[in-house]
Parts: C-alpha cells; sequence; structure tokens
C-alpha cells in the first residue's frame, strides 16, 4: 500500500527518465506496428483474388505466430547486434500474423453479391479490390491491427534485454535494484499504454463498420 | 441494312461448359431480342438463365458462339467497357454496404467520369423514377432499406448511366408477394417509358408474361421456345412448356387479352342480361372498367353468375364471345423480332437515348 501511495510522489522526482522510457517505448512500437503491419497489408493485398496464395500467406501467419519473441530476439543478436534495430525487426515480425489474418479474412468475407455488382458495372480488378473489398474488410483489418498494437506495446518490454531502451528498462532495472517504485511505474505503464491502443483502435474499427 | 431491324441483343449457338460439369450448362441458345423490347427468360432453377445472362455482358466468358449488342462483335469489346454500357441487376441486389444509396447509385457515372453536378441531378432523377422521394432516401444506408426498397435502388443504379440495355436477374426475388406485384407493375411502366432493351430472369410465368414482350423458356441450358406471350401460352411447344407454364395457362393468356376484343356483335337482346346485371349507362358501376383484361371479365361473370356483361366503355362482352376471342387471337407469333403485343409506338431506337 505505501508502494502505490508513494508512486506518484516517485514519478515526479524522475520524470525525466520515465518520459524518455515511455518516447522510446512508443516510438519503438509504433515503428514496428507500421513496419509489419504494411508489409502484411501488402501481402494481404497480393493474395486478394488469389485464394492459393492467401491460402499460403494464412500458413505463414500460423508459423510466425509460434516464434517466440525472446528467441527471435536472441537469433537476431549475432545479425543485428543491440540497440534498437533487432528490437525493431523482431516487433515487426510480431505485428505481421494479427493484421495478414484480419486483412484475409476480411477479404474474403467481403459480400460477394456487392463484389458481383461491382464486376457487372464495369469495376476493374483494382477498382473492385480499392473501392469495394478492402473498405468491406476495413473493420477487420483494423481488429487485426488492434491485436497486433496490444502485443507489439507489452513486447516491446523486451527490447530491453538487448538495449533497445522502452519501459522495459524501468522494469529490469527495478528488479535488479529492488527498487519496486520504478518496477511499478514501468510495469503499469505498460500497461496503460497497451490498453490505451486496444481502445483507440477498436474505437477506429468500430466507426469504419459498414 | 436498317438499324431497326438489328436486334439490339443477338446470340449465336451460344454455349458454356463449366469446370468439371458433364454437360453444357448453356447448350448453343440462339436468342434475338429486338430493340426496345423486354424479353423474359424462364425455365426451372439450374436450368442456365444466370449463365445465359451475364454471358450477355461477358461476366462468364462463353466456350462458343458469338454475341452481338446493336450489330457489334461483343466477344471482341473490352469487357470492362462494354459492361459500363450495360444496365445490371444482380440476383442478390448486391448494394454497396459502405456506400449510402447516392453513392450506389452513382456508381456507373462515376467510372466514365461524369461531373459531380450532373452525376447528383441524375441520382435524384432516377431516385424519383423507380419511386423512391430522393430527398429521403439519398442518404440512406443501404442497411435502413426495407427488401422492396434495396431492389429498387438496385434498378435506379442499373439506369444511372442510361445504357440502353438492361440485364435484371430475378430482380423481385426477395420480396412478398404484395411488394413484388407492385414493383412489376411499375417496372413495367418504367420499361415501356425509357424504352430500353431488357432481358429479365424468373421463374415465375405470370411474372414473365407480364413483363415480357416476349418470352423464352430454357430446359437444361436449350431454348425450348421464344415467342410473345399470348402465342406462347396458346401454343406451347411441347409438354415441357405446357408442364411449365400450368395447367392454367389458357386462363393466365386470358389476363393477356384485352376485354374490348371479345365485344359481342351483335349485341345479345337485353334480357339475357342476367338479373345482376344492368345495361350500360344506367349503372355504369356496374360495368366492366376500361382496360379490364378478359380474366377479369371472365371472373366477373362467375362472380355475378351471369352469362353476359357491359363495359365502360361501351358494348357487352358475352360467355360466347369471350370464347370466340380467345380462339381467334393468333395462336403464334414471331419466334423473335418485333412481338405482336408490343405497342408500336415503342419500335425502332427512337425510343433510345
Ligand atoms: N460459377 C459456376 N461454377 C460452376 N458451375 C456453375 C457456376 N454457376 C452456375 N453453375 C452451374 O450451371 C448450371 C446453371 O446454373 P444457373 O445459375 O445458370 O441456373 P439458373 O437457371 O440461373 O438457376 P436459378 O433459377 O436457380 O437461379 C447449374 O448446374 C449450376 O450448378
Ligand atoms: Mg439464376
Amino acid at each position: 500500500m505505501s508502494t502505490l501511495a508513494a508512486l506518484p510522489g516517485w514519478v515526479l522526482d524522475h520524470h525525466a527518465a520515465v518520459l524518455l522510457a515511455l518516447g522510446e517505448h512508443v516510438q519503438l512500437s509504433l515503428a514496428a506496428l507500421l513496419a509489419g503491419g504494411g508489409a502484411a497489408v501488402l501481402l494481404g493485398l497480393l493474395g486478394a483474388g488469389r485464394p492459393r496464395l492467401a491460402e499460403a500467406t494464412i500458413t505463414l501467419a500460423g508459423v510466425l505466430r509460434t516464434l517466440p519473441s525472446l528467441a527471435v530476439l536472441a537469433a537476431l543478436l549475432p545479425l543485428l547486434g543491440v540497440g534498437f534495430a533487432p528490437s525493431f525487426v523482431a516487433l515487426s515480425i510480431l505485428a505481421v500474423p494479427p493484421v495478414l489474418v484480419g486483412l484475409v479474412t476480411g477479404l474474403r468475407l467481403a459480400d460477394p453479391a456487392a463484389l458481383d455488382a461491382a464486376a457487372g458495372m464495369g469495376m476493374t480488378r483494382t477498382q473492385r479490390l480499392f473501392r469495394v473489398s478492402l473498405p468491406l474488410a476495413a473493420p477487420l483489418l483494423l481488429e487485426g491491427f488492434r491485436t497486433a498494437s496490444v502485443q507489439v506495446v507489452s513486447g516491446a518490454a523486451l527490447a530491453s534485454f538487448i538495449g533497445g531502451g522502452g519501459l522495459g528498462d524501468l522494469v529490469t532495472a527495478g528488479v535488479a535494484l529492488l527498487d519496486l517504485p520504478r518496477l511499478l511505474t514501468g510495469a503499469i505503464a505498460i500497461a496503460l499504454l497497451a490498453l490505451l491502443a486496444d481502445l483507440g483502435l477498436g474505437l477506429l474499427a468500430r466507426r469504419v463498420a459498414p | 441494312m436498317n438499324a431497326a431491324a438489328t436486334p439490339m441483343i443477338e446470340t449465336e449457338r451460344l454455349g458454356k461448359t463449366w469446370p468439371g460439369a458433364t454437360r453444357p450448362a448453356v447448350d448453343g441458345v440462339s436468342l434475338r431480342v429486338a430493340r426496345g423490347t423486354c424479353c423474359a427468360l424462364i425455365g426451372p432453377s439450374g436450368c442456365g438463365k444466370t449463365t445465359l445472362l451475364r454471358m450477355l455482358n461477358r461476366l462468364v466468358e462463353p466456350d462458343t458462339g458469338a454475341i452481338r449488342l446493336d450489330g457489334a462483335d461483343a466477344l471482341r469489346a473490352d469487357p470492362v467497357r462494354l459492361r459500363r454500357g450495360i444496365g445490371y441487376v444482380i440476383q442478390n441486389v448486391g448494394l454497396f454496404p459502405h456506400r449510402d444509396v447516392a453513392a450506389n447509385i452513382a456508381t456507373v457515372p462515376r467510372l466514365l467520369g461524369w461531373k459531380r453536378a450532373r452525376i447528383e441531378a441524375r441520382v435524384d432523377a432516377v431516385l424519383s423514377l423507380v419511386g423512391l422521394d430522393p430527398a429521403e432516401y439519398r442518404h440512406r444506408n443501404p442497411r435502413q432499406l426495407s427488401g422492396g426498397q434495396a431492389q429498387r435502388v438496385g434498378v435506379a443504379r442499373a439506369l444511372a448511366a442510361d445504357p440502353p440495355v438492361l440485364l435484371m436477374d430475378e430482380p423481385f426475388g426477395a420480396v412478398d408477394p404484395l411488394q413484388r406485384a407492385r414493383l412489376q407493375v411499375e417496372l413495367l411502366r418504367l420499361l415501356r417509358e425509357l424504352g430500353k432493351t431488357v432481358v429479365i430472369v424468373t421463374h415465375d410465368v405470370e411474372e414473365a408474361v407480364l413483363l415480357g414482350d416476349s418470352v423464352a423458356v430454357m430446359r437444361d441450358g436449350r431454348l425450348v421456345q421464344h415467342a410473345p406471350p399470348a402465342a406462347l401460352l396458346a401454343a406451347p411447344a411441347d409438354d415441357f412448356v405446357a408442364a411449365f407454364l400450368g395447367a392454367d395457362r389458357l386462363l393466365k393468356r386470358l389476363a393477356l387479352l384485352p376485354a374490348e376484343a371479345a365485344i359481342a356483335d351483335p349485341p345479345p337482346p337485353p334480357d339475357t342480361l342476367s338479373p345482376g346485371t344492368h345495361p350500360p349507362g344506367a349503372h355504369p358501376s356496374g360495368a366492366l372498367p376500361i382496360g379490364a383484361s378478359l380474366r377479369d371479365a371472365l371472373a366477373a361473370m362467375l362472380e355475378r353468375d351471369a352469362r353476359a356483361l357491359p363495359l365502360a366503355g361501351g358494348g357487352v362482352v358475352t360467355l360466347e364471345s369471350l370464347f370466340a376471342a380467345a380462339r381467334a387471337a393468333p395462336a403464334a407469333g414471331p419466334p423473335d423480332g418485333r412481338p405482336a403485343s408490343a405497342t408500336p409506338g415503342m419500335a425502332g431506337g427512337a425510343a433510345l437515348d
């Protein structure tokens, strides 16, 4: 109890360090979400109208999903060293499966009657994809981003192990120094950030639903 | 060759076998639809109606045969451009759920690069055309429409760019019988007004004979008969067509003939009019209204237990004159080209714009 009560005071005293860690964390998460999510969107669009390719990308997503993030980080160490780069790559990989599955599922579930009408009215393949399929898949795509953002924000805590910075630094240092307020600040901030991403993207997904 | 004589739609031995199928879905169909007329395509489920219709706008590529639209080889045209010139109402309406009614209707005009003001004016015009108040429906979401309203919007969307040819696949499939009857009557009025060339798929015989200037009957991928509705009902080509039209086909045919066609000449002596009816002029309310069909006349005779009925427009129909008129009507018309039943005012390309 007393630790919790002391928490605001601790944060105020160390606000520079907390803000720095928070900034790093957000930066790393956003970069990974954009890179991994972007790659997933490209893959998903490539698979649109090509059922076999779509199937293959879903399989790939399944494989990526089984990879433990810590193992990826370890595997990347000899290749990319320590710091931002390996953390960024590992988190990007983490972001791919949910976004890919969301997009491919959304495209697959897009109303076939609407697509048929679109073809019948003389839309080209590309026009059908961008004017009909994609808008209809948007809610599930955003759901995918929502899941990915939660995973990336919590996963980014691990970056601390290989010098990637972020709020994970507060947690690891808190554990090492037995500094409970430091540890709790890091943990709570990560949880709040994940919650915020979840809520924000959830709202967005609901807004684009047709 | 004169333009009015060229059929707007003409297929020649058109065939399509789906991959893996043991027999063709469409088998050597040669169909001609005259400019400004409506051809109703009927037949049992799975006989190939939709496949045939979708070959006309190249959504399905035929394996064999030829398609000419307004004399031009449709199989050599660019399918995307071809489709923008053909209105299409699909079997399941298929409105875009993420776009409002106006945007749905604007689809083809947008693809054609129309100016915004022109599109907006056109959206309002076609909404009014299908009986929906633009102010109320323009910005509705498709989810906020009833089945019948959605069908109307589907028709409006197909009419938006004013295509000379309209393909409709069971446009009234998903509405209740009452709505359906209203939509049919309105569509009929609309088609007469606009002079479009139409192919409409249905498996409802009543709908086919009501809407079609000609009716094409399909069975197992083949076209078994193509004739004006009255001729079809009077003389089915074989037992299958007769069975498909129903045992009451001659009764259905009476609905197509105007009561005026059976005015008794000379008129029967006044005493043959039963006590339930009255001579015209004396009680005009007892007379058959103008525009009534022979079926209405027969129904009224049964209802009033009378063998003769006055018409509001003058003259008297008797049971005998009704039978004579039913016999005298032409038994068979031209299998294609301008059907005898179409009004001459709609002939030629003059009605097209
Ligand atoms: N895309 C397709 N792939 C394979 N077979 C098809 C396809 N579309 C239709 N068929 C087959 O072709 C035949 C004709 O189908 P079609 O849809 O043209 O019939 P229809 O007369 O429109 O039937 P309905 O009245 O039930 O709509 C059927 O045997 C159907 O299974
Ligand atoms: Mg069909």
